[in-house]
C-alpha cells in the first residue's frame, strides 16, 4: 500500500541508475543513517557502544571486504584475517613509527599493505579454482599468524608479541569515548559501504560477476582474468585490512596475534554465507547474525531470572546457534539479504497479493 | 504468507534484542559488585572451571560467614566468554556498569582479555588484578597504574624455577653447559618468560632452547620429537588448558623423564595430570601461592556454602590447585576493598577507591592466619612503585594421586628482574605517550 513505485516517473539516465531507485527505500535508508548518526551515540548505553555497535560495524566492514571477494568474484578465502592482522599491524606501525601521520592516511596506508599482501596471495587464484583456492589463502592465514608472532620488527620489539599503540588522534580530538570511537567506525563503514556499492555496479564490479558466473565465458567476451580476479583480491583486502586497523585500534585497543587468528576468517566466511553472498547489505545482516544473536541468547536466562549455570547457558547458546544457521540456510540458502527481499517485493503487493 | 509469518517473528526477535541489550538500571543497594569473568567451555574451560568455581564460592563464603565486606554485601554475576577476547570485552563492558558503585575489579584470568582490557580500565577507572599472570612489566605502579599482578609475574616464575633447578645441581655455575627446553604455549603468554631465560642463561651459560606450540595444544608431536632428539636435561612447560596433558603424554611416548619437567603455575593442577595419573608421577610444577588440600578456611567453605547446598562445582573438587588458587584470588580481591574500606568508609566503594586499598595492599602473616589461609599464601604488600607487592613461590611435584609440595619458598631474584621491568615499563610508556605517575610527589600530597 505504502511501499510502491507508482507514479515515481524516471525521467533521466541518473534517475534510473540510482543505487535506490524507489523513493521509499531512499527515505527509510536516510532515517536510517540520520538515526545511527544523530540519535544512537546520544541514548545508546557505553555497553551497546563500545560491546555491540561498534564490534559490530567492524565485522560488517570486514564481511563486506569479504563479500567482494568472495561473493561478487567467486574466489572462496579463508585468509580474512590475515588480511586483518595485515591491516592491523600496518596501522601500528605506521602510528608508531610516523606519529605526526592523520590517522585517516594511517587506515589508508594500512588498507593498501594489506591490499598488496592480497594481491600477492591472490596469484594463485589465476591458477587455481574453488576449494584449492580456499586452501592456498589459508597458506595466507597461517603465515601471517607466524610473521606477527615472530618478526619481532613488526610488533616493535615487543617481548611478547602483542602491541599496544597509543590513542587515536583525529584532528586534535583523541578518539577515546564510546560515542567518537562509534562515529568514527560508522562513518568509515558507511564510506566504504557506499564505495562498495558503486564498485560493484561499475563495469570493474560486473567483470568481477562474469568471473564468478563462468570464466571461460568472461574471457571470450573480453574480460582479463588477471585484472578481474587481482583486482577483487585488491580491493577486498584493501577494505579488509581497514576493518583490521580498526578492529585493533577501536574496539581491541591492544591484541595480539591470536585476535586475528583462524576463527576470525572462519567467523567472517559464515557472516556472510548467512549473510548473502554477492549482497552488501548482506555483510550487515550476516554481522548482526553473528555478532548479536550469541550475545543475546546469551543474557536471556539471566533476564528471565532462570537460574542456570554460564557453562550450561554457553552450551545452549552454541547450539541455538548452530541450529538456526542450519535453520536458515536449509529455509533460503541465499541468505538473509534474499529473505529480506522477498519480503520487500511481498510488502508492495500488501494487502492484495494476486 | 509462510514467509510473512517469518517476517514477524523475526521483527519479534529484534524487539526483544533491544529490550534485553538496555539492561537492567542500577539499584541504589548496599552492595559492592564483583564481575567475575569466567571459561567454563572450550579447549581451557577444564581449568577454567575449577578456578571460577574457587572464586565464586569465596565470594559466597564473604556473605554467608561474615555478611559481606564491613557489612555491605557482596554481589556477583558470572560472564562465561570462553577464553575469546572478543567476547570477553563483550563480558567487561556488560559488567562494568553494574551494582551501585559499578563493578569493582576485574581478574579475567585469560593474558588475551588483560591486554585488550589494559586500556579500557584506565579510562573506566577500574583495577584489573592479574595475579600470575598478563604483563611482567605491569608491576610497575608508575606506568601501569590500574594493573595490579599481585603476588607475581611470569618472569618471577621463570626465575623461581631456575633458582631450584640451581639449587639441585649444587649452584649457579653448575647450570653451565647444561640444556634447557621451554615448551611454550605460543601466544604473549608462553612468550612472556622467554625474556628473563634469556637474561639468565647469558649470565650462568646454559644452553636455552624455545619451542613454541600453537594454540590449543594437541598437536606436539613435532615439538617432542625435537626433544627426543636434543635430549636437553630439563624441560620448562608453559601451557594451559589442554596442552599440558598433551605434553605429558608426548613426554611418556618420548620416554622423556617426567620429573625433569618443570611446569608454571598454569601447567600444574588436577586437570593436567588426571587423566595420565600414574605415568606422569614426579612431574613438578610451580604453585601460584595456594597449592592443592585443604586449610581452615575449606571448612568454612564446606561449612557455610557446600554444606548449605550453595557450592558452584563438586564438592570434592575444593581444594584442588585451581580451585584454591581462584579463591586466594578471590580473597585478595575481597581484602583490597576491605583495605580500601578502612580509608573510605564501609560503604560500596567505587573501582577508583578499591585501587586505592590494592595499592596499599597488606596482607600480613597474622592476617593470613586470621583468614584461616596460613600455609597457603606468602605475605604481599604492594606501594606505588611495586603493585605486584610478593614474588615467592614454592614447587609441588605429582606423586601419581596427588601433588605435593616438594620445595621451600623460592623469592624471585629483584636485582635482575627490576631494571627489565622499569625498562620495559619505559618503553611502553613512551610508546602509549602516558603520563609517568611520580610517586614520591603523590606520597607526600
Amino acid at each position: 500500500m505504502f511501499y510502491r513505485e507508482n507514479g515515481q516517473i524516471k525521467t533521466s539516465y541518473r534517475a534510473d541508475q540510482a543505487i535506490l531507485p524507489m523513493r521509499q527505500d531512499r527515505w527509510f535508508l536516510g532515517v536510517l543513517l540520520a538515526f545511527a548518526f544523530l540519535v544512537v551515540p546520544f541514548v545508546a548505553t557505553e555497553y551497546q557502544l563500545r560491546a555491540l555497535m561498534i564490534p559490530f560495524l567492524i565485522y560488517a566492514l570486514a564481511a563486506l571486504g569479504l563479500n567482494l571477494l568472495v561473493g561478487y568474484c567467486g574466489q572462496i578465502s579463508l585468509g580474512t584475517g590475515a588480511f586483518m592482522a595485515v591491516g592491523a599491524y600496518a596501522a601500528y606501525n605506521f602510528s608508531i613509527r610516523l606519529p605526526e601521520l592523520n590517522f585517516a592516511i594511517v587506515l589508508i596506508l594500512s588498507g593498501g599493505c594489506a591490499a598488496a599482501v592480497g594481491i600477492l596471495f591472490g596469484i594463485p587464484s589465476l591458477r587455481i579454482k574453488g576449494l584449492y583456492l580456499a586452501v592456498a589463502t589459508l597458506a595466507a592465514q597461517f603465515f601471517f599468524d607466524w610473521v606477527f608472532a615472530r618478526v619481532r620488527w613488526m610488533t616493535n620489539n615487543s617481548a611478547s608479541g602483542s602491541v599496544s599503540p597509543a590513542p587515536v588522534e583525529f584532528f586534535g580530538v583523541t578518539v577515546d569515548s564510546a560515542p567518537e570511537k562509534y562515529l568514527f567506525v560508522l562513518t568509515a563503514v558507511v564510506l566504504l559501504a557506499l564505495a562498495a556499492k558503486n564498485l560493484v555496479r561499475s563495469h570493474v564490479g560486473r567483470s568481477w560477476m562474469a568471473m564468478r558466473d563462468m570464466d571461460v565465458a568472461a574471457e571470450v567476451i573480453g574480460i582479463r582474468p588477471v585484472h578481474a580476479k587481482l583486482t577483487a583480491f585488491a580491493v577486498s583486502s584493501f577494505v579488509v585490512g581497514i576493518a583490521g586497523a580498526l578492529w585493533g585500534f577501536m574496539h581491541l585497543g591492544s591484541w595480539e596475534p591470536a585476535a586475528f587468528n583462524l576463527n576470525m576468517s572462519l567467523r567472517l566466511l559464515f557472516m556472510i554465507i548467512i549473510g548473502g553472498m554477492g549482497s552488501i547489505l548482506g555483510c550487515f545482516f550476516g554481522a548482526a547474525f553473528m555478532w548479536f544473536l550469541p550475545i543475546l541468547l546469551n543474557q536471556v536466562p539471566t533476564t528471565l531470572g532462570l537460574q542456570m549455570s554460564t557453562a550450561t547457558i554457553a552450551h545452549l547458546e552454541l547450539m541455538i546457534v548452530g541450529a538456526l544457521i542450519v535453520f536458515f540456510l536449509v529455509v533460503e540458502p541465499h541468505g538473509l539479504a534474499r529473505l529480506w527481499s522477498i519480503a520487500k517485493d511481498k510488502l508492495r503487493l500488501w494487502p492484495f497479493p494476486h | 504468507m509462510r514467509s510473512i509469518t517469518r517476517i514477524r517473528l523475526l521483527a519479534a526477535g529484534i524487539g526483544a534484542a533491544c529490550a534485553l541489550a538496555a539492561g537492567p538500571a542500577a539499584s541504589q543497594a548496599n552492595e559492592q559488585f564483583f564481575p567475575v569473568l569466567s571459561y567454563r567451555t572450550g579447549p581451557y574451560g577444564p581449568n577454567g572451571a575449577p578456578y571460577a568455581n574457587g572464586y565464586v564460592d569465596y565470594l559466597k563464603l564473604v556473605n554467608a560467614r561474615d555478611a559481606g565486606i564491613g557489612g555491605v554485601k557482596v554481589t556477583f554475576e558470572e560472564c562465561e566468554f570462553g577464553y575469546d577476547t572478543a567476547r570477553g570485552v563483550e563480558c567487561y563492558e556488560r559488567l562494568k556498569g553494574r551494582g551501585p558503585t559499578g563493578a569493582t575489579l576485574f581478574q579475567p584470568l585469560s593474558t588475551g582479555v588483560t591486554f585488550a582490557l589494559t586500556d579500557k580500565v584506565a579510562l573506566d577507572k577500574i583495577p584489573l588484578i592479574t595475579s600470575g599472570y598478563g604483563r611482567s612489566d605491569s608491576v610497575d605502579g608508575t606506568v601501569f597504574k590500574w594493573n595490579f599482578p599481585l603476588g607475581g609475574t611470569y618472569w618471577d616464575a621463570a626465575d623461581i624455577i631456575l633458582q631450584h633447578l640451581a639449587k639441585k645441581e649444587g649452584g649457579w655455575d653448575r647450570l653451565k653447559g647444561k640444556k634447557i627446553a621451554l615448551v611454550y604455549h605460543d601466544s604473549p603468554f608462553g612468550k612472556e618468560p622467554i625474556v628473563l631465560l634469556q637474561e639468565r642463561a647469558k649470565m650462568h651459560g646454559f644452553d636455552l632452547s624455545v619451542l613454541p606450540v600453537t594454540h590449543p595444544g594437541v598437536e606436539q608431536k613435532a615439538t617432542w620429537l625435537q626433544i627426543r632428539q636434543n635430549r636437553p636435561d630439563y624441560v620448562m612447560l608453559w601451557g594451559w588448558g589442554v596442552m599440558n596433558p598433551t605434553a605429558l603424554k608426548e613426554a611418556q611416548a618420548t620416554g622423556y623423564p617426567r620429573d625433569r619437567i618443570y611446569g608454571s603455575w598454569w601447567s600444574g593442577s588436577e586437570p593436567d595430570v588426571r587423566e595420565i595419573g600414574d605415568t606422569s608421577r614426579g612431574y613438578n610444577a610451580l604453585i601460584f601461592q595456594a597449592g592443592a588440600g585443604q586449610g581452615r578456611v575449606h571448612q568454612d567453605i564446606l561449612k557455610f556454602v557446600h554444606d548449605k547446598g550453595q557450592g558452584t562445582g563438586k564438592r570434592e573438587e575444593v581444594g584442588e590447585v585451581l580451585y584454591n588458587r581462584g579463591m586466594v584470588h578471590a580473597m585478595m580481591a575481597i581484602e583490597a576493598v576491605k583495605r580500601a574500606q578502612t580509608r573510605f568508609g564501609k560503604k560500596p566503594l567505587t573501582g577508583e577507591q578499591v585501587r586505592w586499598g590494592l595499592e596499599n595492599f597488606a596482607l600480613s602473616d597474622a592476617q593470613i592466619k586470621t583468614l584461616g589461609f596460613e600455609g597457603y599464601m606468602a605475605p604481599i604488600s604492594t606501594t606505588c612503585v611495586d603493585h605486584a607487592g610478593s614474588r615467592r613461590a614454592r614447587i609441588h611435584s605429582w606423586d601419581g594421586k596427588k601433588w605435593a609440595v616438594s620445595s621451600d619458598w623460592y623469592e624471585a631474584d629483584q636485582q635482575i628482574i627490576k631494571p627489565m621491568i622499569t625498562q620495559s615499563a619505559k618503553r611502553f610508556a613512551d610508546e602509549k605517550k602516558l603520563m609517568v605517575r611520580d610517586c614520591a610527589k603523590e606520597a607526600s600530597s
